[in-house]
């Protein structure tokens, strides 16, 4: 690309800010406002509306505790619909209308990639709480979801110890699955594995019959799966009707991120191995504690908390805790504070932002390096690894 | 030699998936020319009552093959006297309207059940063995219970006094209204049939899917395209459309995967109508049923 | 003849003006926010335009506009990463767009295909963008310099002024962009429609036969009416991936494909400014929707159509322009609708 568009947006926001006519709310109001944008109606409430409740408790919690420096913290809640629109524009509405300290937002890559120039044009500090594919190298944005390198290498190892060496990776047919996929074959490789085939599926494909018989064919020692969103879980339950679940067992990166296995029979979820940076079950006192407070919040028919969920309360509180650290809401004392190696103990454990790429440290390391380049706004696996100059 | 039966098995069943799917759409658009956006919903609300039947106690058959009908074929004759009724004859305000009921179909079960629930009604049926390869035992129920529903509303449109009103209502209207037949009467059966058989399709596919308020959207582009791809005639244009279509997906599934299997079958779709500009019946089978 | 077109098209000038003054007004009285995102609304309202255009007035029930919509916001986007500026994107983005639509307006026309089978050929068309270009997320996909994306999308380069590619415009600045481009669509169709061409149009909307028979080449005027169409669907592409800083094949799922056949219908079939502002009325209720969280959005938006369809079965523009001809006529009321409840019954 000849241009940037973000680097002239960044560079020209101040004079565009002080251009525009700054009428209605003033920034007298003394609330510190917390703008939350996530998909509460449409496909993708499923992971939107634990992700809702939880950060509606982050901002509880925080007031509950006397605010941050004594005032008061406002949450602004916007439901984007499932349509990557609205992300646009309520994270301009959020930035320039309500005038948001931090906006919290996204649960797809394309609802990141839709807010994330606008958030840095407005300068307004932004937080992604979702698990993502790796690679966001930006000053403004801080990712505290974990990536495919953090999961993919823990269980890829463990089930080639436990099953063999032989891989089938099924994985969703975007950018997250593809990406996955590839950190999968990478991981395979390197522990002396075979990748048998991989196979990508649309988002809404819910017949995995031919599927299921290649599989058959293939004969692998263990199916991996990077499988996404509710018409996915159907592979599950059509592997376990083919009886498959007895024969060849499922490590997977994604089951459980959309509660799958609650959508599904104990039966047919049986053996299957998951890696995530958090469990329900996690033996913590953090976790007991804050799995009782959210009891008593929601009552019995509360959502199975996952990491999306756990991610989007401990996402706020990290910010909490560095505005505090910061004596200031304004955005880049904030930002310094969380490069500090500031670290919030939640349910998941311990929580830190790497200095180096404003996220846990992780695959994102091999590329990015905001010390040495602190005024990048880029997504490096926007492409793939190998447009990143890894695998 | 048992992965050719096998892969036989998967493309039978993707047929008559998508025959199951089309077949309540195309008895509402076939006889009242209703473009039914809502139908995909009315899948989603067959799965939930087969789902909260199961999970209260009911037996998972007596859920699936009776109260998933009949709980959709009751809602749709509602949906009929509250709706659809005062549309009749205008094709594209019933397009509005049941685009306006599906998104209220799924708020509302949204607003009961939540964005997820839990779904732990499993494929009941053994697993069936092909050699080397095995198959769910529910997978060959499901395409038996296909070819039963097709036959089964085959008989009812043929031979039964029900099926010759509703063939002459939707031949000429006003001539069976002139001959005293109750058309309005007529509509708000075939509706709730109609809505019924897709009660009866989402029930039946539930446990193989699972259930989700905003499921109904992955079958509806598919189920639209099979019936008008089939052309007017209800049974025979729903038949050779998923044949062709479901055929077409199959064998472009296995060889290229899922996302060139799709392509290929709204290829397919695009090339049929433009060389049968009425569907394949309006050149094919003109006068079955 | 020249002054008769002029006359007929007195409300579209009417409308024209309307949006100019809106046009300098509401940067003074909004706020910046809602001036930023109402380009997005208004690249809508073209989308509605050119459905209301070649459905309203050409019959043609087309359930894929956004094909050409998404297209337009595809071409400009790919076009201006490589071009490096704006300019030659926006003409490229509505050259490829009509140019496809003329192709696929040929194949569907002259094979004759019409009514609801016409509509399933374009939305498949949709749904094959859809699941394309969903599968270009590696970075083999690559048009010149620019990668697809996949399901992800690319984010679009601004416009900028033309033939000066240092000098982007700010989203609100681009909102006058859109605004102007609204207006001259909007006036460009209003005169297409009274012009010869036009009327031939609607005749062949009224009765396909007695048009043929009068001697009338009906695909030729379908395919025109079409390509045009799409055309400026084209335009309200580019402005949507403007004011949505990136396109995303979402733009071509069956919800969006819906959403477009649902302005016109709300709107009123047969007129143009109906259209228009059903797009941007049911644009910002979904839009003030999403700022609540106690009812479920696609509920309250089902009752609304629902409510909508039983109460205002014309749609919007045709009912009220019919009021107000009514009482121009000062025929009374209670005989105006004893005599149309009249005629609804012996249809």
């Amino acid at each position: 690309m000849n241009f940037s568009r973000r680097s002239f947006l960044a560079g020209s926001s101040a004079l565009a800010l002080s251009s525009a006519p700054i009428i209605g709310r003033a920034q007298g109001s003394d609330k510190i406002i917390f703008a939350s944008i996530l998909d509460l109606s449409g496909g993708l409430d499923i992971y939107g509306a634990p992700m809702a409740e939880t950060t509606k408790m982050a901002i509880d919690d925080i007031n509950a505790a006397g605010g941050l420096l004594g005032r008061e913290v406002e949450l602004k809640l916007y439901d984007a619909q499932s349509t990557i629109q609205f992300y646009t524009q309520y994270a301009t509405q959020a930035a320039a209308g309500d005038r948001a300290h931090t906006v919290h937002a996204g649960i797809t890559s394309a609802s990141r990639e839709a807010i994330r120039p606008t958030l840095a044009r407005f300068k307004t500090l932004y937080f992604y709480n979702t698990q993502y594919e790796g690679g966001v190298c930006d000053y403004n944005t801080f990712c505290t979801g974990s990536t495919p390198a953090q999961t993919v290498a823990k269980v890829v190892p463990y089930a080639m110890n436990k099953w063999g060496k032989k891989v089938y990776i099924v994985a969703a047919d975007y950018n997250y699955g593809q990406i996955t996929a590839q950190w999968m074959q990478r991981f395979v490789k390197e522990n002396g594995g075979e990748t048998l085939d991989v196979e990508f599926f649309p988002l809404d494909v819910t017949n995995f019959g031919p599927t299921i018989n290649k599989i058959q064919t293939a004969k692998p020692d263990f199916v991996i799966s990077a499988l996404v969103g509710g018409a996915h879980v159907s592979f599950y339950r059509q592997y376990a009707a083919a009886g498959m679940n007895k024969e060849i067992p499922i490590a997977s990166t994604t089951f459980g991120v959309g509660n799958e296995q609650t959508l599904i029979s104990a039966e047919e979820g049986d053996g299957i191995i998951a890696s995530y940076s958090y469990f329900e079950g996690a033996n913590n006192p953090a976790n007991t504690e804050f799995l009782a407070r959210l009891d008593a919040r929601l009552g019995a028919g509360r959502p199975v908390m996952n990491e999306l969920a756990v991610r989007s309360y401990e996402g706020a509180m990290l910010w909490a805790e560095a505005v505090k650290m910061a004596g200031t809401p304004d955005r880049d004392p904030v930002i310094e504070a969380l490069r500090t190696g500031l670290s919030y103990n939640g349910p998941s454990g311990a929580v830190a932002v790497d200095a180096q790429t404003a996220q846990p440290p992780a695959d994102t390391q091999l590329v990015c390096d905001l010390v040495a380049n602190p005024n990048q706004s880029t997504f490096l696996f926007e492409n793939g690894l190998a447009a990143a100059g890894i695998k | 030699m048992d992965l050719v039966v096998a892969v036989l098995f998967q493309l039978i069943y993707v047929i008559s998936n998508l025959a199951l799917i089309s077949l309540g759409l195309a008895i509402i658009f076939g006889m009242m020319r209703v473009i039914n956006l809502a139908h995909g919903e009315f899948l989603m609300l067959g799965g939930y009552t087969v789902v909260v039947a199961t999970n209260a106690g009911v037996n998972i058959w007596v859920s699936m093959l009776i109260l998933a009908p009949l709980v959709v074929g009751i809602i749709g004759v509602i949906v009929e006297r509250l709706l659809i009724r005062w549309l009749y004859g205008r094709m594209v305000d019933t397009l509005l309207a049941t685009w306006g009921l599906s998104l209220l179909l799924v708020g509302i079960v949204t607003s009961i059940f939540g964005a997820s629930t839990g779904t732990t009604v499993s494929p009941p049926l053994g697993v069936v063995r092909i050699g080397d390869y095995s198959a769910s035992g529910y997978e060959l129920f499901l395409v038996v219970v296909t070819i039963v529903l097709l036959f089964g509303v085959w008989l009812t449109l043929r031979f039964t006094k029900l099926g010759l009103l509703a063939r002459g209502t939707m031949q000429n209207a006003e001539m069976a209204s002139a001959l005293g037949v109750s058309t309005s009467r007529i509509y708000m059966i075939t509706f709730g049939l109609g809505a019924a058989v897709s009660g009866l399709a989402g029930g039946l596919l539930a446990p193989m899917t699972g259930v989700l308020p905003t499921i109904g959207a992955t079958y509806i582009a598919k189920a639209f395209i099979t019936v008008i791809s089939g052309g007017s005639a209800i049974l025979a244009g729903t038949t050779a459309g998923s044949v062709l279509l479901g055929g077409i997906n199959g064998v472009f599934s296995f060889v290229a995967g899922s996302t060139f299997g799709e392509i290929a079958l709204l290829m397919a779709a695009i090339i049929l109508l433009r060389l049968m500009p009425r569907g394949i019946t309006g050149r094919f089978f003109r006068k079955s049923i | 003849m020249n002054s008769g077109i002029l006359r007929q098209m007195r409300p579209t000038f009417v409308y024209a003006l309307l949006g100019v003054v809106f046009m300098f007004v509401a940067p003074n009285v909004l706020q910046l926010f809602t001036i930023i995102n109402l380009t997005t609304a208004i690249a809508l309202a073209v989308l509605a335009l050119s459905l209301a255009l070649i459905w309203g007035y050409g019959g043609i029930l087309c359930f894929g506009q956004v094909a050409f919509f998404g297209l337009g916001a595809y071409v400009y986007t790919i076009s201006a990463i490589n071009f490096g500026g704006s300019t030659w994107a926006i003409l490229m983005s509505v050259l490829v767009t009509s140019a496809f639509a003329a192709a696929l307006g040929y194949f569907i026309f002259y094979g004759r295909v019409s009514d609801v089978y016409l509509g399933v050929i374009t939305l498949t068309v949709t749904l094959i963008f859809f699941s394309l270009i969903r599968r270009t997320s590696g970075p083999e996909y690559k048009i010149g310099n620019a990668l697809l994306g996949g399901f992800n999308g690319v984010s679009s380069p601004p416009i900028n002024l033309p033939w000066n590619t240092s000098s982007f415009l700010f989203p609100e600045q681009v909102f006058y962009v859109a605004i102007s481009a609204l207006i001259l669509c909007y006036v460009f169709v209003g005169w297409l429609v009274n012009t010869k061409f036009g009327r031939v149009c609607v005749a062949i909307r009224e009765n396909e036969l007695r048009a043929e028979l009068l001697g009338y080449d009906i695909r030729a005027y379908k395919l025109g009416i079409f390509t045009i169409g799409a055309g400026i669907a084209a335009i309200g592409g580019v402005l949507f991936c403007n004011g949505v800083g990136r396109i995303t094949p979402d733009v071509f799922n069956l919800y969006n494909a819906a959403l477009t056949i649902i302005w016109v219908i709300v709107g009123g079939r047969g007129t143009l400014i109906g259209p228009v502002g059903a797009t941007f009325a049911l644009f910002y209720l979904t839009s003030a929707l999403g700022g609540q969280t106690v009812l479920n959005n696609n509920l309250v938006l089902g009752v609304i159509l629902i409510i909508f369809v039983l109460l205002v079965p014309k749609g919007v523009a045709p009912t009220i322009i019919d009021r107000v001809n009514a009482r121009r006529r000062k025929v009374p009321t209670r005989a105006r609708r004893r005599r149309s409840s009249r005629a609804e019954g012996t249809q």
